[in-house]
């Protein structure tokens, strides 16, 4: 099957149309249709998706299953996956499924609303899986439609104003992107992604409008690739869409936002900023560790005053992603690997998190903290449920979220001892916020009145719930499963960059 | 020797007897009876012109000793010149009909608009261009003041033939400077002439006639004409006012700074970056406030002028062809958006109050799509087309070592795309309102959605936007060389 991956990238996208063109009315038989196909389609792109799983070949750190076509401006349509990125493909095919039954109980312009997210994962899948500058953009850029239509059509109450924010705030950071590609391309001549990641781009030292700058023209394209991928991602302190985006979103579209989406960001980092401007890299490294730690004590503070539960969950995961940046700058193996398994773990943790808050919010429509209290004498299974991915989220050794958290910090430690220190706070703190949520929401006595005919969680809603913890166990026991795939092409990562960086450490040392 | 300048200027002619031997015939029989079907024949005309000379023979041809060239620029031009203005000419039947506005010279002054177009893109010759110029402008000062019972109509009309005089009063000022210290008119005599050396009296000239062509293709500072007269003219001549002389308008500032001024490209470069930048920060910013939406449609193509001058301003054969390609994407944008406008009406009476939009999507919700695929099109959201056209503008800008103009076009991009969104808000999740009628006419619905397709698809690999890069390119390569 030579093109593999174009086929699992448009599944989504068929269904899409085939919702588009065929269903018709808005009746109940019309909205119950609508969720089958998609919910068929997601299935479908998951299972073709594991042909991809199967079909990769660990030890070879090369881009696999490459499919290329001709296309504009001397550009290619080309596809491909290495060990960064094919974990990223099955994390969202194997997300989509549950998020789709995740909103079985939505009954306002359905249709649309599984277009949306059917798009939405097409374009999610492009972004892994481009090994072309511009088409890398276009999905990135295009995620954006779907994301602003679903929470602006299905959000809250301020759903205008996040949505807003959300789309102005993305694409004023990837603008600058576009012309970082723009220059790549004029000084490279080609957009294609490993011909770029082997292409030097000059690093000597110049001065523009009288700021002495280090690193050249590498440091800029970094710089730039760096406001689209931190606002993504997102990094302290151009976070401040996303607690807004995250509170305004329907369940579902919370849970793509914190599983998927995210990780575009650190994945923008692995698969631009380190191997194609490692001089850049170097120079705004440290400047990126420590805003790392400021963001994981920082966020994790606000985080326990909120009263909102989707925004704890919301700034917990801008924490969160601070560990990702954090080891991702490390530029060692441990770091990288833990930064890519905690983007693995965040997605299944973080998804069921919103998930949990979704099954409450059904029941009560308020996410208020305060309008809880005891739900484990009415709701035992939620309780266990909630328990095992607050402590998952924690970090709890035996769930995913410890190893990533460790391996990170273990990569930070050899780099820079001072981050790592403060960083390490952030474990505490997190179990601080998780904790305090789950007593104020779950423990205690049932008091409030509103409570008392709360009914516990569904069938289909345990059935969402299954296969999230098993792959939370399931890594955190055997955690070998993702580092065998991700580990050699992290250490070719690591390699070339030292090899880029030798010669500017010994420059500096003279 | 004559026989073959006037085989050169073939098309022109036979438009323009076209055009004269429909005002005769409509005049000696039954008038303004004769209009609809005008209107289609002048339409199914202009096709087939744009057939024939885009099959033509692809040479470079002048003649009267180099006043008027046909070459691979000129025929890309034309093409796209005639296909646009018989789409909107076929758009706006039915609205003018409706409303007793189908009068038998509206085609006819359309047509010979376009002859006007034609001759300003093949000129080669200051006076040529200046002929052409008129022509098209006098045609059109006319139908903006088209609904002559109405006062804004009028003002419409009036305001841009006041404005368009004075812009082509600058215009004839810096072609006589430029003729006094060049000794020529002719393009390829002024490019001799600057060849070794030039004085401060040809700059002079230079910056007039670019402020003339700068009026013409509603760049800022010269911009203050089009909102009120896009605002007051018949929503069907803003669909043409839009398109077609926007495109010619264009083809003529690139046929100027290349062929006249191509060996001073650093004099007038820093002048057209400079209309450039100010045109998408004006465009972007002004039309936030607007409410109308032809008014934000006219802010809108002031800051899409400001970047297909963008490619302009790069100064090189790519930046043409960039500029080509965005104007011809900018155009099947605006001719898909503007069907849709035209068909905004509530109780059979058109209306141009954006929030007439809200909610939209509930009543029609494959127009409401078109209409979010042309929105983000031209916020240039990819991978809709209109972003492609940034695309190639951006390389331009940025190869020809403007990289501050580039990141000035796209931080205007970002600020621009508020209004379009908000477009797209008040579509899709915007509060109740009394809203439009759903009733769409034929023409306007397939125009459309076949746009809004073109629009989300033609980036698809194996269409690869129908070959117009090779075409763009081969015409700039005649015109930059």
């Amino acid at each position: 099957m030579g093109n593999l991956l174009s086929l699992t990238t448009f599944i989504p996208l068929l269904g899409a149309i085939i919702l588009a063109l065929f269903l018709r009315g808005d009746d109940g038989a019309a909205q119950s249709n609508a969720k089958w196909v998609a919910m068929a389609t997601t299935v479908a792109t998951f299972l073709v998706s594991l042909f991809i799983l199967f079909g990769f070949d660990a030890s070879n750190t090369d881009f696999q299953m490459v499919e290329e076509r001709d296309w504009l401006m001397g550009m290619n349509y080309k596809m491909g996956v290495d060990g960064i990125s094919v974990l990223f493909v099955m994390l969202t095919t194997f997300l989509m499924p549950l998020v789709i039954a995740s909103c079985w109980n939505v009954s306002t312009r359905v249709k649309e609303y599984m277009i949306a997210f059917l798009l939405l994962e097409t374009l999610m899948l492009g972004v892994f899986m481009a090994l072309d500058l511009v088409l890398f953009y276009l999905f990135f850029e295009a995620g954006l439609i779907p994301m602003f239509l679903i929470i602006g059509i299905w959000g809250g109450k301020n759903r205008i104003y996040a949505s807003f924010k959300f789309f102005l705030y993305t694409f004023l950071g990837s603008v600058l992107m576009l012309v970082a590609m723009v220059a790549m391309f004029s000084e490279a001549g080609t957009t294609d992604i490993p011909t770029l990641m082997v292409a030097e781009f000059g690093s000597e030292d110049f001065s523009i409008l009288g700021i002495h700058v280090v690193g050249g023209i590498q440091t800029l394209m970094w710089l730039a690739f760096f406001a689209s991928f931190a606002v993504k991602m997102p990094m302290w302190p151009v976070h401040t869409w996303l607690p807004d985006a995250h509170v305004q979103a329907p369940t579902a579209g919370s849970v793509v936002l914190a599983a998927i989406l995210l990780k575009m960001g650190g994945y923008g980092f692995l698969r631009f900023s380190l191997p194609m401007f490692p001089i850049g890299s170097e120079v705004m490294g440290d400047l990126v560790l420590w805003m790392s730690a400021i963001a994981i004590i920082y966020t994790s503070l606000v985080a326990m005053v909120q009263e909102d539960m989707k925004k704890l969950i919301a700034y917990s995961s801008v924490a969160h992603m601070g560990y990702v940046t954090m080891g991702i700058f490390a530029v060692n193996q441990q770091g990288i690997d833990g930064a890519i398994f905690q983007m693995i773990s965040h997605g299944f943790i973080s998804g069921a998190l919103f998930l949990l808050v979704g099954v409450i919010y059904d029941r009560m429509h308020t996410r208020e903290i305060d309008a809880y209290g005891g739900l484990v004498n009415r709701m035992p299974a939620f309780a266990l449920i909630f328990l095992f991915f607050t402590m998952a989220n924690v970090g709890l050794p035996g769930t995913s979220g410890f190893v990533g958290e460790f391996l990170v910090l273990m990569g930070i430690f050899q780099v820079n001892t001072w981050v790592a220190m403060f960083a390490t706070t952030g474990v505490i703190l997190s179990a601080a916020y998780a904790l305090w949520l789950y007593r104020r929401v779950v423990m205690g006595d049932l008091i409030k009145e509103s409570l008392r005919t709360i009914t516990d969680m569904t069938t289909r809603e345990r059935f969402i719930f299954a296969p999230l913890v098993f792959m939370t166990l399931l890594l955190g026991v055997y955690p070998a499963l993702v580092l065998d795939i991700i580990g050699p092409s992290v250490a070719a990562l690591v390699e070339n960059y030292d090899m880029a960086t030798a010669g500017m450490q010994s420059a500096g040392t003279q | 020797m004559i026989s073959a300048d006037i085989q050169t200027m073939m098309p022109e002619i036979v438009l323009a007897i076209f055009a004269m031997g429909a005002l005769l015939a409509a005049v000696y029989t039954t008038k303004d009876g004769m209009a609809p079907l005008l209107t289609w024949a002048t339409s199914g005309f202009f096709v087939l012109l744009a057939l024939w000379i885009g099959t033509g023979a692809a040479q470079t041809v002048t003649a009267f000793d180099g006043m008027f060239n046909n070459d691979g620029f000129a025929r890309f031009t034309k093409v796209v010149i005639l296909l646009s203005a018989a789409a909107v000419l076929l758009m706006s039947q039915d609205y003018m009909q409706r409303r007793g506005l189908l009068k038998f010279e509206y085609p006819i002054l359309v047509a010979l608009s376009v002859v006007g177009m034609m001759v300003m893109v093949s000129a080669g010759d200051l006076m040529a261009l200046y002929m052409g110029l008129e022509l098209q402008s006098l045609a059109l000062y006319v139908v903006a003041s088209l609904r002559r019972d109405s006062a804004k109509s009028t003002e419409a009309g009036l305001k841009y033939f006041v404005l368009g005089a004075l812009s082509s009063g600058l215009l004839l000022y810096g072609a006589s400077l430029v003729y006094g210290f060049s000794g020529t008119t002719l393009f390829s005599g002024i490019i001799l002439a600057t060849a070794d050396g030039y004085s401060v009296g040809l700059l002079i000239g230079v910056v007039f006639l670019i402020a003339g062509l700068a009026f013409k293709v509603s760049a800022a500072p010269f911009h203050m004409w089009t909102p009120d007269v896009y605002e007051g003219s018949p929503t069907p001549v803003t669909a043409f006012f839009a398109t077609a002389p926007k495109i010619a308008a264009m083809a003529m500032f690139a046929r100027v700074v290349h062929d006249a001024f191509g060996g001073i490209v650093g004099e007038w470069q820093q002048i057209v970056a400079f209309i450039s930048v100010l045109s998408m920060f004006l465009g972007a910013i002004a039309a936030i406030g607007q409410r109308d939406i032809k008014r934000l449609m006219a802010y809108s193509s002031i800051a899409h002028m400001g970047f297909a001058l963008m490619g302009l301003a790069a100064g090189t054969a790519f930046g043409v062809q960039a500029m080509l390609i965005y104007m011809v994407i900018y155009v099947i944008m605006n001719v898909g958006t503007f069907a849709f406008i035209l068909s905004m009406e509530r109780d059979g009476r058109p209306v141009t109050d954006i929030n007439s939009l809200k909610m939209y999507s509930k009543k029609q919700p494959l127009m409401a799509l078109v209409v979010l695929v042309m929105m983000f099109s031209l916020a240039g959201v990819p991978p809709l087309l209109g972003f492609f056209g940034k695309f190639y503008v951006l390389r331009a800008a940025y190869d020809a070592g403007l990289g501050w103009l580039a990141v000035a076009g796209v931080i205007a991009s970002v600020i621009g795309a508020f209004y379009y969104i908000r477009i797209v808000y008040f579509v899709y999740f915007g509060e109740e309102n009394v809203g439009l009628d759903g009733k769409m006419p034929p023409v306007l619905w397939i125009t459309a959605v076949v746009t809004a397709t073109i629009v989300g698809l033609a980036w698809v690999p194996g269409i690869n936007l129908f070959g117009i890069e090779t075409m763009a390119q081969a015409a700039a390569a005649t015109l930059v060389n």
